[in-house]
């Protein structure tokens, strides 16, 4: 009777013991998925360097996080909503991906949204830029790290308008990126009295930009609003250039702008262009030291994507050591609860929206003569503090905040 | 300053024009490589937006490994294309002869994916820069448009490219044999032409013609793997509206459907990718054979 | 007898498979083979190559996933629904193509999907680049619940057993039997006083739209409906698993079905993940230059030299 008392009691504790291993971390080994654009428009921005980014965050923990190793995955998503679902769902259900990470594209990212809503795992969203997904289209497991696109308005629309220039057309990527950017920037540009005279939707990605600059030509607006990014951006302001749009007084604003379509361009075409970024390699000793670090490793100097990718990451980490658990509550509480403190946020705030509130930087390039070789592109105009960029709580419409 | 046409400002207007012209061009040079394919072969040509790229393709190599000129591409790549033209016809087409000519259709559509997907996994999907040419940098502002010199030059060089395929099938021993081959190919064999051997240079010129294409629209859509797997369906819409009757017809069909859909980016952009096609549901009920096709 | 006991053989496969295999690929795969084998009914047994089939796959998959999202229609009803759309779409297509034969045929099919393709891009219901997401899987028969992988595997399995039923049945019938001789030999089965293109706008409205039940399927797996579904690539690949599984023969098309969406998964995950179209491509030449009677074809040959 006692040997079964002692042997039932024993089993029990056992049974507890497995299940608080299992509380732990789930089968043992944090495994991170990276879901990005390795071949098309935004690989440049976003990449193979975010997964080196990402990689770059692991490393800082030795590998290992609350005695589990941390693995990571990535796959291709080629900007396909579809394809980045589907993989996604496939990692959660076959490969035990506790947390997806990159996500760039709105598409892709509202379509992880849904999986990993299902399935209750980690977003990390740093490439897509629509500020959409920390209002209506927001889930209670999506942090919006990087930037978005009512930061870029504030940023580079509000000192367009400020400039003089009052009227505005846009060239719109057709997809949700490029209307939540043109909304957002719209909403500025009215809200400081300038006018918005039409807009332009070309298909994503577009390869010729001439049909749509005759007709930014022909609205007359002073301002032709680039609400694309990557390689769209890139091809737009050079059919600019070559249909004499510059030459006949209009200008252009690029509306999101990463430092690697500054080194596509090229200083000579680049310069006086004013963008809004969410990180700049030269801001301080920190950011450089990371920098050369992702430099000698790829080539390249970081864009604010791919330097909020490890961010993210290092956060998420940071919150299973504190907690010795990836369960997804207690690791996204303890995400919030801490402010997020590296080398590309100072006192970040992961608010209850998913949106990560940190300052936004207004950049100028500088002219050939400025700068001091490759790389050296930017200066920094203006520190936009993260509340005025992302806006107060209270405005995100995000029903779970 | 001109007054409003139609209410569209002029620069709109013949700027749309101009880029419809150009479009059409493409239409034309490449469905008359089409044309030319069909005519001995009777197979339609799938790879043929692929061909196009790999035109493209060859100009950025020579630019950037052997420090070969705009124009010295314009000669070579449509050389180095049709060769490997040639090559696919003798290794992979000719197996073909004897059997439905729709696995003719089907063995380029398969080509078409192995080389677009090579050069997307070698280059990626976003495309590489290739410059204009220094002499046709810039343009010049006609008062009621401003025409980039380059743009002008690309319907130029079409126009004279496709003149010239029209002289050479009706005005020269080769071009009588070629269309000789087209209607009756057994009769021309037993005059003792080389038949086989037509055929393959046939091929090799219709990709040589899709090359060619593909550098002149290097500098204007950048270098994309992607960049003739839709154009080849747009292509395909127009050899349907034309007939793959005739060279004249390839021609004036393409430049047509250019100019259309131009002008439906006036006066109804939402309708400019759909136009061509709805042109060719039109021409189908009215006229099933095509505009220049001899009934069937 | 012997083809009875190699679907029963197949049939308990089917039903255990979910057991050792990820379901949602098992799901794929069905949905892939139910569009391969509708596609075979106007490419095998019609003889005509319409290389435009992704528009009723494609166009399916949103009217199902519009009609489940926003109308809140029950599962299978919504599936009916994007089925009966792309038939439609067929109709449209089919009536315009049939005037032209051969490789007119397939430009014509291929045109015509390139434009209902661009509509599905600028139209609001599709949501464009986006595609449509989160679509509900609803339940089945009102009270199954399909958001469980097992649950939706079997339903998905029962779509696409009476699918395939209604094609053999299809094939079988006096209908196919005059659809074959068309194929065969045009001008005699017009002599013999058969409306060909009353039959063949007939096989190509049928295949539409079985093609639809697949895509709509397919939405309901995915609970997602893309570009991708109505691109022209997917009219590549459903020729592709045809002719691989072999042309007019009933199962060949779902064994061609198998073998690439097999062939796909099992690539992507690898280092060659980002040659999967060059190794489809490479597959279809070499299908077309040496193997045209495709596996099953193949397979019978075999067995019927040496029987």
């Amino acid at each position: 009777m006692n040997i079964l008392k002692t042997l039932s009691a024993s089993a029990s504790a056992l049974a507890m013991l497995a299940s608080a291993a299992a509380a732990e971390i789930s089968d043992g080994v944090v495994k991170i998925g990276v879901l990005t654009d390795m071949s098309g428009t935004y690989s440049d921005l976003a990449g193979e360097g975010a997964a080196v980014a990402a990689q770059m965050a692991i490393e800082e923990f030795g590998g290992t996080v609350a005695g589990a190793p941390i693995e990571i995955v990535t796959a291709d998503h080629q900007n396909k909503a579809d394809i980045a679902a589907n993989k996604a769902r496939e990692w959660g259900d076959t490969q035990g991906v506790d947390a997806f990470a990159e996500l760039v594209t709105t598409s892709v990212a509202l379509g992880v949204f849904e999986v990993a809503k299902q399935q209750n795992k980690i977003a990390l969203v740093s490439g897509a830029a629509s500020s959409p997904l920390t209002n209506d289209a927001c889930i209670p497991t999506g942090l919006h790290w990087t930037y978005n696109t009512r930061a870029l308005a504030v940023g580079t629309g509000s000192a367009v308008v400020k400039e003089g220039g009052d009227t505005w057309y846009f060239l719109t990527a057709d997809y949700a990126f490029g209307e939540a950017l043109q909304g957002d920037v719209a909403k500025v540009v009215e809200a400081e009295g300038g006018q918005v005279l039409g807009a332009a939707k070309h298909p994503f990605p577009a390869s010729d930009f001439s049909s749509f600059i005759l007709q930014a030509q022909a609205s007359g607006a002073k301002i032709i609003g680039l609400a694309n990014a990557g390689a769209d951006t890139i091809n737009a302001i050079k059919a600019a250039n070559e249909f004499g749009v510059i030459a006949s007084g209009q200008k252009i604003a690029g509306l999101l702008v990463f430092l690697t379509d500054v080194h596509a361009l090229g200083l000579e075409t680049a310069q006086g262009l004013q963008m809004t970024v969410s990180f700049y390699w030269d801001l301080n000793d920190e950011t450089r030291a990371w920098s050369q670090k992702y430099f000698e490793k790829t080539g390249k100097m970081p864009t604010g994507v791919q330097a909020g990718t490890y961010s993210s990451v290092l956060h998420y980490l940071k919150a299973i050591e504190a907690t010795g658990t990836d369960d997804t509550d207690t690791v996204l509480a303890k995400m919030r609860e801490m402010p997020v403190e590296d080398m590309f946020a100072n006192g970040g705030v992961l608010r209850t929206d998913g949106r990560m509130v940190h300052d936004m930087y207004l950049a100028e390039v500088k002219a050939p003569s400025e700068s001091s070789g490759p790389w050296d592109y930017l200066k920094i105009v203006r520190t936009i503090p993260g509340e005025e960029a992302f806006g107060p709580l209270s405005e995100s419409t995000c029903p779970t905040k | 300053m001109l007054t409003d046409l139609l209410g569209f400002p002029p620069q709109v207007l013949f700027g749309q024009l101009l880029l419809g012209l150009i479009n059409g061009a493409f239409y034309a040079v490449l469905s008359l490589g089409l044309a030319v394919i069909f005519g001995l072969l009777n197979i339609v040509n799938f790879a043929h937006g692929a061909l196009y790229m790999l035109g493209a393709f060859a100009a950025l190599a020579a630019a950037k490994w052997l420090g070969i000129s705009y124009w010295g591409a314009l000669i070579i790549a449509p050389i180095v294309v049709g060769a490997f033209g040639i090559v696919i016809e003798r290794l992979l087409l000719r197996r073909l002869a004897g059997v439905d000519h729709l696995y003719g259709l089907l063995l380029t559509f398969g080509l078409a994916l192995v080389i677009e997907g090579t050069f997307v996994k070698l280059f990626g999907s976003s495309g590489m820069p290739y410059s204009t040419p220094a002499s046709l940098q810039g343009g010049v502002n006609l008062g009621f448009m401003f025409l980039p010199w380059y743009r002008g030059w690309v319907v130029v060089a079409s126009l004279a490219v496709c003149l010239a395929t029209w002289l050479l099938f009706e005005r020269t021993k080769i071009g009588a044999y070629l269309r000789a081959g087209t209607e009756n190919p057994k009769l021309l064999q037993a005059f003792g032409v080389n038949v086989p051997l037509l055929t393959t240079l046939a091929y090799g010129y219709g990709v040589a013609l899709a090359a060619f294409a593909g550098v002149l629209a290097a500098p204007i859509t950048q270098v994309n793997p992607l960049m003739g797997s839709n154009l080849i369906i747009v292509v395909f819409a127009v050899v349907v509206i034309g007939g793959m009757g005739s060279i004249v017809g390839a021609v004036v069909t393409g430049l047509a459907m250019g100019v259309i859909e131009g002008l439906t980016k006036v006066f109804w952009p939402e309708a400019s990718a759909t136009v061509i096609f709805v042109v060719m549901a039109i021409v189908l009920v009215l006229r099933p054979a095509g505009l220049f096709g001899k009934a069937s | 007898m012997n083809t009875k006991i190699a679907y029963l053989i197949a049939i308990g496969l089917l039903l255990v498979a979910p057991l050792a295999i990820y379901p949602v690929f098992l799901m794929k795969l069905l949905c892939f083979a139910l569009f391969a084998s509708a596609f075979n009914l106007i490419l095998g047994f019609g003889g005509l190559l319409s290389f435009g089939h992704a528009a009723f796959f494609g166009g399916a998959a949103y009217v199902t996933g519009h009609a489940l999202k926003v109308w809140g229609l029950p599962t299978e009803l919504g599936i009916l629904v994007g089925a009966a759309v792309a038939g439609l779409l067929g109709l449209a297509i089919g009536s315009l193509a049939i005037r032209r034969q051969g490789i007119y045929f397939a430009m014509i099919t291929l045109a015509m999907a390139q434009m209902v393709y661009f509509l599905f891009v600028s139209s609001d219901f599709t949501g464009g680049e986006n595609g449509l997401q989160g679509v509900p899987r609803g339940k089945a028969l009102g009270f199954i619940d399909l958001q469980d992988n097992l649950s939706m595997y079997y339903f998905v399995l029962a779509i696409f057993v009476i699918g395939y039923f209604v094609i053999s049945r299809t094939v079988n019938s006096p209908f196919g039997q005059v659809l074959s001789a068309i194929r065969d030999n045009e001008a005699r089965a017009t002599s013999l006083g058969y409306d060909v293109d009353r039959y063949k706008l007939l096989a190509f409205v049928l295949s539409a739209t079985l093609a639809g039940v697949a895509g709509g399927t397919k939405t309901v797996v995915f609970q997602l409906a893309s570009l991708t579904d109505a691109h022209w690539h997917m009219s590549g690949e459903v020729v592709l698993m045809t002719l691989l599984g072999g042309l007019g023969t009933i199962p060949g098309p779902a064994v061609g079905a198998g073998i690439i969406i097999t062939l796909q998964n099992y690539l992507a995950s690898g280092p060659l993940g980002a040659w999967v179209p060059v190794v489809l491509g490479v597959i279809f030449v070499i299908c077309v230059l040496a193997f045209r009677r495709g596996v099953v074809g193949e397979l019978r040959e075999v067995i019927r030299k040496s029987f």
